[in-house]
């Protein structure tokens, strides 16, 4: 257990730290991995994670005269914890109370540009970053003492925003930084604390932004409310692909309630002083006739379908050290994804406002700078007369119709310059226009030896892109119904290491013949973008069910086989401390009821993360009961236990909620699950009756991204224990009551 | 003209009474804990009290609440003073994004007035309305159980499943 600090310890900065001499290295951390999606490229390499991208110290932190200390982190609050943990690292290596901190997240005008807010990168890359940066200001406001001084800077302590030298004399922060330049470079041998001086780092630090959003503070953009704002509603088709067919937008301006219809090309929005009218005016248009110019969307068997969008096959891996013999028996099986919806509760929301000719807009967007280049484009204006600055919005869990929805404020709030406009998608426009996570298929061929070793492996994975964020103009809905000419990027395969639709395709197991192909599927007849974990939720789920058909056909325990093939030390050490504490290998007693295992390190890169559920299916509704679901979680050094604590836990009951009940519903014209009724997601009665998370802490160790670490392992494990319980396998996601019923 | 009595204020409002109360919360009171989620009664992100029971302010009109006592997660305390069940989602750290958790605390608040001692399958099913899409139910959970007990009761019995 991790110590809770006190409000003292919180407050003030707590003990004496004691300077030490430069090494010729620094313990430093290393960056993350490709953490800059859309980041500019690495100007200063040797530095870690971001310092990279931008290595001068007051583009992270600045000190003012009266001590205050601001930091900037280009990463947004999703409810991911992100500010909390910055603030612990900072406060802690300057040596600083929380009361003299304030944080600055993603803004296009004041903050680092660190490209997207995505794939478990903050801490590996901003976490990093603000950490090193902190070390080196502490240590200049030191330097520049010693210099005033005349002392040896080892001689030197920091305490509570002061430098000492221990014997009565001191000096503040702010009074040292009024005549010191923090624009300069870091420097690479600027060492971070050791370990046993941390105050803030590894401890319990109740999440800075959860009381506003208890009380009714103003937390979201849609909480919003600025002087003279007006409120707006987009009138689009019901579902993405689908176009009005010729509205009459005269009339609507002679709808109640609307002051002001804004329309060009095909975008039409609303505007009004109350939201109700528009709200009702909606409902009005949305009889509107529609259309979908193009293709239908084909329909039927799934993997057919999935299969036969124009594949483009991409080689991921290919080791082939045959000395293993040949196979005595093969296994081979066949898994498949539908498309997923990112379900955010609120639907999207951005405010905009017009003023001086800056176009501002705020926006729950996971990539301010990115969204501000397509932006520009979009309005012919230069960048930097728009500021994109982000505001939390609800959970998003990848690319939903945050963008999208900021452009449609923009060109709302261009009609009406000086007058905010707050646009917000319906319920229905969230659940048919936001991109889904894409359907996949994954099939598996696995080579058995006469001793139940895996000596041949063969993993196929079938998928569109996994990322559509906006890059230009085209990417955008609003932009295209302009009818400028806008169009979107074509779509990308996102390469390995972490990859798109392949990412974590390849097993962490040791497996010295074993092949990986992507098959990159260039027809999209659904939008797809970003889901959490991309690829992961749907390659581990593969994978790891799979080990589990391959440890059935060896009569082997599942635990037993994959640690049997697993050499990666700390794999092995989350895998057998979640057996411990599962207590695996013990059955619970009562028919229909399993015990299912997974494991992966998300990315490769990533945390590790091994899951054990222990469920039951009841015999008549063929619902599932989770009784306990226990994790063990290597994320390196924990800044902060509980954020992680509560990532992994969100992480296991939303991928049971992806992989047990969910799938976006369509036929030849769109989608059809259009709000929660035809889009069922986990409610309370469904899920956990108990969830442990242990935490493997690695002191001095990089970050390694967490939030999407739980994804695929708790899928599989899920699948793994149904199969256990019922035994019969499915492997068609989502592996829902009737499906087991059928089934059994 | 209207009268609503909203954390035992009472205020005139003057809009069209079949205006839902989310909107007269949000836009005319400037009550936003209770959240704008679907509109059509699916979600729970909305929910307040009305006379101790939980309503969903997005489709409830405000000509239904004349004379009735509306709470709102305002209502229940402030960042310098939080109530019970505030104090209890804070100590369990019961939010991801926390954009259901108004919604969620409501229900929760409705739920300990009717009894401070559920059943763990009471309090599921009391919770069942509200949605959320972070998978912070666990927390959620704790933080009634931990309110239930701030308040002289608790959830006691183990959780069994709903079947
Ligand atoms: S917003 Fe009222 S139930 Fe969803
Ligand atoms: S905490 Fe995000 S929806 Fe519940």
């Amino acid at each position: 257990m991790n110590a809770h600090l006190s409000r003292r310890e919180m407050i003030a900065g707590g003990g004496l730290v004691v300077l030490f001499a430069l090494g010729p290295q620094a313990t430093g951390q290393g960056g993350g991995v490709e953490g800059q999606a859309n980041g500019e490229g690495e100007v200063a390499p040797g530095l870690p994670g971001s310092l990279g991208q931008h290595p001068v110290l007051d583009s992270w932190i600045r000190v003012a005269a009266d001590g205050q200390v601001t930091v900037f982190t280009g990463k947004a609050e999703l409810g991911q914890g992100i500010k909390t943990a910055i603030v612990q690292l900072a406060a802690d290596e300057l040596d600083i109370g929380l009361d003299r901190l304030t944080l600055v997240t993603a803004d296009t005008h004041s903050s680092p540009d660190e490209g997207l807010t995505a794939g478990s990168h903050s801490m590996e890359d901003s976490g990093t970053a603000v950490a090193n940066a902190a070390a080196n200001v502490r240590h200049l406001l030191a330097e520049q003492t010693a210099r005033l001084w005349d002392v040896p800077v080892a001689s030197l302590s920091t305490r509570n925003g002061q430098v000492t030298d221990g014997n009565g004399r001191t000096l503040d922060y702010g009074a040292i930084a009024a005549n010191l330049s923090l624009h300069v470079p870091a420097r690479l041998d600027i060492p971070r604390k050791p370990i046993g001086a941390r105050r803030l780092i590894g401890k319990h630090l109740p999440r800075i932004d959860i009381p506003a959003k208890l009380t009714g503070g103003t937390a979201y953009v849609h909480d919003m409310k600025l002087p003279g704002m007006l409120h707006a509603r987009v009138v689009r088709g019901p579902a993405e692909g689908t176009q009005l067919i010729d509205p009459d937008v005269a009339a609507m301006a002679g709808l109640p309630g609307v002051d002001r219809v804004v329309s060009e090309g095909r975008f039409i929005a609303l505007l009004g002083r109350r939201e109700w009218p528009l709200v009702q005016a909606l409902r009005i248009l949305g009889q509107l006739e529609w259309e979908r110019p193009g293709e239908p969307i084909p329909t039927g068997d799934r993997a057919a379908v999935v299969k036969g969008l124009s594949p483009r096959v991409e080689p991921i891996l290919d080791r082939q050290d045959e000395s293993g013999g040949e196979a005595v028996r093969w296994v081979a099986a066949r898994y498949t994804r539908p498309w997923l919806m990112h379900g955010a509760i609120g639907p999207s929301c951005a405010v905009a406002l017009l003023e001086d000719g800056i176009m501002t807009i705020w926006t729950h967007s996971q990539g301010v700078n990115p969204l501000r280049g397509a932006i520009a484009e979009m309005l012919g204006m230069p960048p930097e007369r728009v500021r994109c600055v982000h505001v939390e919005g609800s959970g998003c869990y990848g690319h939903n119709g945050a963008d999208d929805v900021a452009a449609d404020a923009a060109l709302a709030a261009r009609a009406v310059p000086g007058r905010p406009v707050r646009m917000l998608w319906s319920r229905e426009q969230e659940h048919g226009w936001e991109p889904l996570g894409p359907a996949q298929v994954v099939e598996l061929r696995g080579g058995l030896d006469a001793v139940g070793r895996i000596i041949a492996w063969n993993h196929q994975v079938w998928s569109n892109t996994h990322v559509t964020r906006p890059s230009r103009a085209g990417d955008l809905i609003a932009a295209q119904e302009l009818g400028r000419g806008f169009t979107p990027a074509s779509p990308r395969s996102l390469p390995q290491p972490e990859g798109g639709g392949d990412r974590n395709s390849i097993p962490l197991y040791a497996l010295a013949n074993a092949r990986v192909t992507k098959h990159f599927l260039q027809d999209m007849p659904l939008r797809v973008s970003a889901i959490r974990s991309l690829g992961a939720h749907m390659n581990v789920f593969a994978i790891e069910s799979f080990m589990d058909e391959l440890a059935l056909a060896t009569r082997s325990d599942p635990v037993a086989f994959r640690l049997r093939h697993m050499a990666d030390m700390r794999a092995r050490t989350v895998i057998e401390r979640t057996a411990d504490r599962f207590a695996w290998g013990r059955r619970t007693p009562g028919t229909l009821r399993g015990h299912g295992f997974a494991f992966a390190r998300y990315k490769n890169l990533g945390a590790f993360c091994a899951i054990a559920m222990d469920v039951e299916v009841l015999r008549d509704s063929g619902r599932v009961v989770v009784h306990r679901a226990v994790a063990s979680v290597d994320s390196g050094d924990i800044v902060n236990p509980d954020g992680i604590r509560n990532q992994i836990e969100g992480g296991i009951l939303q991928s049971i909620s992806w992989t047990g009940h969910e799938a976006v519903a369509y036929d030849e014209r769109s989608r059809t699950s259009y709000d929660w009724s035809v889009y069922p997601i986990l409610r309370f009665e469904d899920v956990p009756l108990s969830v442990e998370v242990d935490l493997v802490d690695r002191p001095g160790q990089p970050f390694l991204g967490t939030g999407e670490a739980a994804q695929g392992p708790a899928a599989a494990a899920y699948a793994n224990a149904i199969a256990a319980a019922t035994g019969r396998r499915l492997r068609e996601m989502p592996l829902t009551d009737d499906a087991i019923r059928t089934r059994r | 003209m209207i009268e609503l009595e909203v954390n035992g204020t009472s205020h005139r409002i003057n809009v069209d009474p079949a205006t839902p109360l989310l909107y007269v919360l949000r836009d005319d009171l400037d009550l936003h804990a209770a959240k704008f989620g679907c509109g059509l009664g699916q979600c729970g992100s909305c929910t307040v009290l009305v006379d101790d029971k939980p309503v969903f302010a997005c489709i409830t009109p405000i000509a239904a609440l004349a004379g009735r006592m509306i709470t709102t997660v305002e209502g229940l305390g402030t960042r310098e003073a939080p109530g019970i069940v505030q104090q209890a989602f804070a100590e369990e750290q019961a939010a991801q994004c926390g954009y259901c958790i108004p919604g969620m605390m409501a229900r929760a608040e409705a739920l300990l007035r009717r009894t401070t001692s559920p059943s763990e399958a009471e309090m599921r099913a009391a919770m069942r309305p509200v949605l959320c899409r972070c998978g912070t139910h666990m927390r959620i959970l704790r933080a009634v159980r931990r309110a239930a007990a701030m308040r002289g009761g608790g959830v006691t019995d183990a959780a069994e499943p709903v079947r």
